[in-house]
């Protein structure tokens, strides 16, 4: 049952680079990180990807296969046919390392900015109590395993280098989301969303939701509701003023 | 010629590993003051900790507050055959609670109970369900928190310093090839960048290993492929010595179908939550296993084990959650004796067990995987499921409390450390002993620190001597074959698998020796083409020979014990033999890695305190007469 497949994969540093032709055999059951190993071993040593648990949990293998943003160990060449030529890239939005590996050191300086947990301060160990459904909105964000195929995905940075100042990425937009949702979560994050992580750039496009290797509904579950709470904060004088004043008392 | 440009980093403490342990380590040499790196062979967040499923097991009693750490312990030395290093289980079963509790205030959110408390499941070995978890997804929440842990201290130190890593920053994509010592003393490490290829060196007092197992020295593995013992080998060549290197865990259920994801793990939590085994002729035939040291424990009728998943007082809990070991053996044999399933395995059934509804709701990472990877509806169908080579109970021999190894400065934490979970680790024990004594080194190492009175200093003839042997495998042998780093990682993996995998004999393993000392002369010649940017076969190289070397640790202990116990099992000496319980066997290496040597020495004696935590007839099972003089159950007699 196994056949000989034609691969297009593109190798190359951040100088150059150029599709490669292979020619590869492909067994039953096989995935395309698969194939990626076997041309190691066999065809190309040197070719250069990152994955770690070839199970769709670590988020490591993040590529483009033929044009569409996917984890490598998740993608079964069941889905193409055997004359198909499967052409491999790397993520397009960040910048390339060596072949399919890329420097996403982006997405943690975006972790970084984005203010941590605020845990109660009057509760000591073992003294958090907290309801199933109300840890449940959070905990579907916490799934994400952090394969940045949102992030490629996003059209407000995909080739749009001059943006990513000033936006976050769809995964940490859901950062600031979770933490807000968070039921013993001490800080308030929403204008934060706006101003500092760049939420109002996001036109709910859902391209992100639809690549997520975790099917996390990070559009309708994530952003609509921190953008509905911006809006909020808006048009409700009262809130505002509050929030002003009560972050001009706050130093964080 | 090698380039010998090394960027030079002072730390106080360099964690090396940035798993659960890893992780924990630092948070807390950092907490301490200390100026800590944390070196990782992957992108930051992406160890293999993120696979564990299961949970974490800690005696918070929120479920059944029956538990507690005593019932922990025992549980744990049980599991173990009470040949674990007796404090380390005492240390982890009364700290575990308070270290899951603490990552709540990280942020964790782990599921909940109906008051709001940490939920908490059942699982392999534990008497209550005592596994704090996430569905099963409880390693990636604990990595997730622990990094965004990290991130929030770094935070603190640039709203201080003006700098996110003036006290604790992160090497992603960095290995360290070799430790550096200052006369019997750590003194640094020599390490490359991934990505470029360029040389790096620490210069530290203190390093934690926490660089996790062996398994990719196996063929059927559920590891990833960082797991080729670097910690084991860089602590035997610093001179450390490893113990119980003959007992490999193999996680009885593995996918077995397709060939390519042949070994990826399926949670225990499968069985925790109802699932079930059963052969070719739809027999659950756990309860054909229960072995002797385990009877009265265990269900003896499917009615029974039934009940037990709702009334635990009133039932014993189903065989097919013994131990590991045990379910991993039973499925060997009845795989052996022609009662498989069509792939080799044996079935593990939950769709008829409960409400598709509930199977995804309990267990979602289970249903994508065998949905995504094999095209089986958990919720329909059974899953097929055998033996995988999992987690390697032996390591670095430390001392309980600061988690110190023989060699000043050098502290080992985690899987890579030995002796606590004995001749077998239960299912959950691993989450928890990440946190517990993660943090212990990093306090072990602080306090090292505090100790020292002058910073050790490195020598630059041990740099460039690091350096050569790093670039060594780009210089093409100029006579002779050179070898491909592949073809000889592929032939160790068979040849532990077939001759020292789940059921080993003498000829066997003696066969193993011959040929690792083959493959050891042939990795020689290794020699990788291309550049030393991101270059996969470079670091292969490099890896294979930690993993000869750790190979060889366990093939040589595995010869040597001529019993059967937990993760050890000789088909030429079947039972477990109590002469041998109290025996370690202790794994040393010279400073080059050429071989390694495996010497018996006595454990210590468990405190009497802790002796009296079990019935005497339980103790007979495993203990020697000697042993048992002075039990008050003895005296009394
Ligand atoms: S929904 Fe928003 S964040 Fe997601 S891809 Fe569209 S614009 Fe980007
Ligand atoms: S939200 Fe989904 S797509 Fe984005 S990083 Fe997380 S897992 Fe990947
Ligand atoms: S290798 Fe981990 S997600 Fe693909």
């Amino acid at each position: 049952m196994s056949y000989k497949a034609n691969f297009k994969i593109w190798r190359g540093d951040d100088t150059s680079g150029e599709l490669h032709d292979f020619i590869v055999e492909v067994n039953e059951g096989e995935v395309v990180l698969d194939i990626i190993h076997r041309l190691q071993a066999t065809q190309a040593p040197d070719l250069a990807v990152r994955w770690n648990c070839k199970a769709g949990k670590c988020g490591s293998c993040s590529a483009e296969i033929n044009g569409k943003p996917r984890l490598l160990c998740m993608t079964r060449m069941s889905v193409f046919t055997e004359e198909e030529t499967v052409t491999v890239t790397p993520l397009r939005t960040f910048p390339v390392v060596r072949d399919l590996v890329t420097d996403v050191s982006y997405n943690y300086q975006k972790a970084r900015e984005v203010p941590s947990f605020a845990p109660p301060k009057e509760l000591g160990l073992g003294e958090y109590r907290m309801k199933q459904q109300d840890v449940e909105r959070s905990q579907e964000f916490r799934k994400c395993i952090e394969c940045f195929l949102c992030q490629n995905t996003c059209h407000v940075i995909r080739d749009h280098e001059e943006n990513k100042e000033n936006f976050s990425g769809p995964r940490f937009l859901m950062r600031v989301a979770e933490l807000e949702m968070h039921p013993l979560d001490t800080e308030d994050r929403v204008r934060e969303a706006q101003d500092e992580h760049g939420l109002g750039y996001c036109n709910i496009t859902k391209c992100c939701t639809e690549v997520c290797p975790e099917h996390i509904k990070i559009t309708d579950n994530a952003l609509i509701p921190m953008k509905e709470r911006v809006a909020d904060r808006k048009y409700d004088p009262i809130v505002w003023l509050g929030n002003q004043l009560f972050r001009r008392g706050s130093k964080r | 010629m090698v380039q010998v440009q090394v960027e030079r980093f002072p730390y106080d403490v360099v964690v090396i590993g940035a798993g659960g342990a890893g992780l924990r380590a630092a948070i807390e040499a950092r907490e301490q003051g200390k100026r800590t790196a944390i070196v990782s062979k992957s992108l930051f967040g992406k160890a293999h900790t993120v696979m564990a499923e299961g949970g974490c097991a800690a005696s918070m009693g929120n479920v059944n507050a029956k538990d507690n750490w005593q019932v922990h312990f025992r549980d744990t030395m049980r599991g173990g055959k009470f040949l674990n290093n007796w404090r380390m289980a005492e240390l982890h079963a009364k700290e575990a609670p308070d270290r899951v509790w603490e990552l709540e205030t990280y942020g964790a959110l782990f599921d909940r109970t109906k008051d709001g408390k940490i939920s908490q499941r059942n699982f392999g070995g534990h008497t209550y369900p005592r596994l704090a978890h996430v569905g099963d997804r409880t390693g990636l929440e604990m990595i997730r928190t622990m990094q965004q842990k990290i991130v929030s201290l770094q935070q603190e130190d640039f709203e201080e310093y003006g700098d996110y890593e003036a006290m604790l920053k992160v090497f992603p994509e960095c290995t360290v090839t070799e430790l550096i010592k200052d006369n019997d003393r750590i003194a640094g490490a020599f390490a490359y960048w991934r990505d470029s290829g360029k040389f790096i060196l620490f210069e530290t007092p203190a390093i934690v290993l926490a660089t996790g197992g062996i398994g990719k020295s196996f063929k059927v593995t559920s590891n990833s492929w960082e797991y080729t013992g670097d910690g084991h080998a860089l602590a035997l060549r610093a001179g450390a010595t490893l113990i119980n290197m003959e007992f490999v865990q193999f996680h009885p259920t593995g996918m077995v179908w397709p060939p390519s994801v042949k070994g990826i793990l399926v949670t225990e939590g499968v069985r925790g939550d109802g699932g079930v085994l059963k052969n070719s002729t739809g027999e659950r035939f756990m309860f054909g296993y229960i072995p002797d040291v385990f009877k009265g424990q265990y269900a003896e009728t499917e009615q029974e084990a039934d009940g037990w998943y709702n009334d635990q007082d009133n039932h014993r809990r189903t065989p097919d959650l013994l131990p590991r070991d045990e379910v991993a053996r039973a499925i060997n044999t009845e795989v052996k004796e022609g009662r498989g399933s069509p792939h080799g395995g044996v079935f593990l059934d939950i769709a008829s067990r409960l409400p598709a509804e509930e199977i995804r709701r309990r267990l979602p990472s289970m249903y994508h995987q065998f949905k995504e990877l094999a095209d089986v509806d958990i919720t329909a169908q059974p899953m097929e499921v055998g033996p995988t080579c999992h987690y390697v109970m032996g390591g670095v021999e430390v001392d309980p409390d600061t988690a110190s190894s023989v060699v000043p400065g050098l502290f080992a934490a985690g899987e890579v450390a030995g002796g606590m979970h004995g001749s077998n680790r239960l299912g959950g024990n691993s989450l928890s002993d990440l946190i517990v004594f993660g943090r212990r080194a990093g306090l072990g190492a602080a306090q090292y620190l505090d100790s020292l009175d002058q910073r050790p200093k490195i020598s630059e003839s041990d740099v460039d001597a690091a350096a050569h042997r790093a670039v060594a495998p780009f210089d093409w042998p100029s006579e002779g074959q050179a070898e491909n780093p592949y073809t000889i990682h592929a032939e160790l993996q068979q040849s532990m698998n077939d001759l020292v995998g789940i059921i080993r004999k003498e000829e066997e393993v003696q066969q193993a020796l011959d040929k690792l000392a083959e493959l050891k002369e042939r990795a020689r010649f290794v020699a990788v083409e291309g550049r030393r940017e991101f270059n996969p076969g470079w670091h292969l190289c490099l890896d294979l020979r930690n993993m000869l070397l750790v190979s060889e640790c366990v093939a040589k202990a595995a010869l040597m014990r001529t019993e059967s116990r937990g993760g050890h099992t000789r088909d030429d000496y079947p039972a477990m033999d109590n002469r041998w319980r109290n025996k370690l066997l202790v794994c040393s290496s010279d400073e080059h890695g050429t071989s390694a040597e495996v010497v018996e020495k006595p454990q210590e004696p468990m405190r009497s305190d802790l002796l009296e935590l079990f019935e005497l007839a339980e103790l007979e099972k495993y203990f020697t007469d000697e042993e048992l003089a002075q039990h008050p159950g003895r005296v009394a007699q």
